[in-house]
């Protein structure tokens, strides 16, 4: 498989860059340890209530490290050697989002597990929270491939600000819920609100498969079509 | 690794045209390279040897014509064609935080190499490009020229049965560039190359034949040698003098049928140029001859001689 020489340099491009390394996992960690700090002003300031929006947050670090290492890619003259070499499209797409697919797991064990020192408790379904955090970070991935194949790389910080104020807005830093109105309409409209309510569901309330289905059904929905376009995006540029 | 009857031309182009809008980058070329030679593409920057490179890659689509590689066409099959070619951009065109192993080793693997396979090309490039005392540390802190060779390096490491190296000495130092053309000689008869330059004496030094590109098409085809022949049978006289006037130039004009101005002086192509005759018409026209020589045509009096104008601009 070619593209598995590709996803390698990928994966050591994150892996050898310090700040994208501190970023991805350094900054989500250090949030959850100081922010845990203030349950005694707050009692929403658990380990377990913040994980699931730190954990979105560090995905967002994420989506704009594979934007800018794919857009940084597309403009540089090893790209254009890469595209002389025999290599599908797909191929490309593969090697440009499974190392950060791998990144996003080791992501999220750093943090669920720092977590668990600092008192992190899933009631429910381990492996639903895996799987809604697996389906969230593709997501993420994806939207940093649109934009790494849309965008020159100064204009990728820009997008990738949208997607940060929408995740932090969209539920991930407060409760929609309590805010109601606009706010919530907007928030719910997004999957990143129904993302954090499935996870906290499943690890405050232990909630089932059959519990969080609903907000299940926004978050693939919304992975599958933002994959859709990336894949899309992608092989347009791909063959421009 | 399958190759078409060595009597097959390696590449053969035929019509090939690229228009950027209403500029015309490359015009109706056609070419014929056989197996195994080193091929040159020689002109200014601007010429449309870059353009005409990357339609031969598959990075560009022609705007009209067609070539093949080893029997595949560019447009029809161009994973065949990727599979059989490797590519020296203009540009230094590596992975900055993998060392000279990774970048090497990236570059077998996309090709299909084997990981023995991989590790023993790489060793003998790494060698050959003298790079084998800092093989192991990233190569963003390498220099421009390490970074350079490296790049090349990556262009041979699959073995290509075509090889474009486009302007690969450009910005190497001299001494650099000599080493350079010595890895490249060494490459001449197995592989086919294609080398795009605007280094006249590299042309001259490694290329099998020449075409001389200006404005999008290939406007002289030859060896080195049948193409300075063509300039008044290779020889050229240098007339030098600090006090040369108009009607100095207008009168050797009326002497000779190719004479070109040139700083300080004059050059007068052709084999029967009289020294003395030279003499006598400017010594009345109060222009003191400095000195005289004779030299041998080069590719640059060649391209003055094709389009008027110096290759360096």
């Amino acid at each position: 498989m070619r593209s598995k020489e590709l996803a390698r340099r990928n994966l050591l491009e994150v892996w050898r860059d310090p700040v994208a390394l501190g970023l991805t996992i350094g900054l989500p960690v250090i949030m959850l340890i100081v922010l845990q700090g203030f349950g005694g002003v707050d009692a929403f300031f658990t380990a377990t209530n913040l994980a699931p929006g730190i954990a979105l947050f560090g995905f967002v670090m994420l989506m704009f490290s594979a934007a800018m290492t794919l857009s940084r890619d597309r403009e540089s003259a090893l790209f254009s050697r890469l595209l002389t070499t025999p290599l599908h499209s797909n191929d490309f797409a593969t090697a440009y989002s499974l190392p950060y697919l791998g990144v996003a797991i080791v992501q999220a064990i750093a943090l669920f597990a720092i977590g668990g020192l600092f008192g992190l408790e899933i009631n429910g379904n381990v492996g639903l929270v895996v799987l809604i955090l697996v389906i969230m970070a593709i997501q993420y991935i994806a939207f940093g491939m649109i934009m790494g194949s849309l965008f020159t790389y100064k204009q990728v910080p820009f997008a990738y600000m949208v997607i940060l104020l929408l995740t932090i807005f969209g539920g991930a830093w407060m409760d929609l819920n309590a805010i109601g109105g606009v706010f919530q309409t907007v928030g719910d409209a997004f999957p990143f609100a129904h993302a954090i309510y499935a996870i906290r569901d499943v690890m405050v309330d232990g909630a089932d498969f059959g519990a969080i289905a609903g907000d299940l059904t926004w978050v693939v929905g919304y992975t599958v079509v933002i994959a859709g376009l990336a894949v899309l995006s992608f092989r347009r540029r791909m063959l421009e | 690794m399958s190759y078409p009857p060595l009597s097959d031309p390696a590449i053969e182009i035929s019509g090939l045209t690229r228009d950027f809008g209403d500029f015309r980058a490359v015009d109706g070329v056609d070419l014929s390279i056989d197996q195994g030679e080193l091929f040159s593409l020689l002109g200014p920057n601007g010429a449309g040897k870059t353009t005409t490179i990357n339609m031969l890659c598959c990075l560009l689509r022609p705007t009209s014509g067609t070539a093949t590689i080893m029997g595949h066409d560019i447009q029809r099959e161009p994973l065949a064609v990727k599979k059989v070619i490797d590519v020296s951009p203009q540009e230094t065109a590596i992975a900055e935080h993998l060392n000279a192993w990774e970048n090497l080793s990236l570059m077998a693997g996309l090709h299909g190499f084997g990981r023995q396979e991989t590790k023993a090309k790489s060793e003998e490039l790494v060698e050959m490009m003298a790079l084998t005392e800092r093989a192991n540390e990233r190569v963003k802190k390498y220099s421009g020229g390490m970074k350079r060779r490296l790049s090349i390096a990556m262009a041979l490491v699959s073995n290509p049965q075509v090889l474009f190296l486009d302007e690969p000495t450009i910005g190497l130092d001299p001494q650099s560039r000599r080493g350079m053309w010595e890895h490249i000689a060494g490459l001449k008869g197995g592989t086919t190359i294609v080398l795009t330059t605007h280094y006249l004496e590299e042309a001259d030094a490694l290329a099998d034949r020449v075409a001389v590109v200006d404005t999008g098409k290939v406007i002289a085809l030859g060896t080195p040698d049948e193409l300075k022949n063509r300039v008044s049978g290779g020889q050229v006289t240098v007339i030098e003098s600090p006090d040369f006037t108009d009607e100095a130039f207008a009168a050797l004009c009326q002497l000779y049928p190719s004479v070109r101005p040139v700083n300080g002086g004059v050059e007068i192509e052709g084999e029967d140029v009289s020294l003395y005759e030279v003499q006598d018409v400017l010594r009345p026209l109060g222009v003191v001859v400095q000195s005289t020589y004779r030299k041998q045509v080069t590719l640059d009096d060649v391209f003055l001689d094709l389009t008027g104008k110096e290759i360096r601009q």
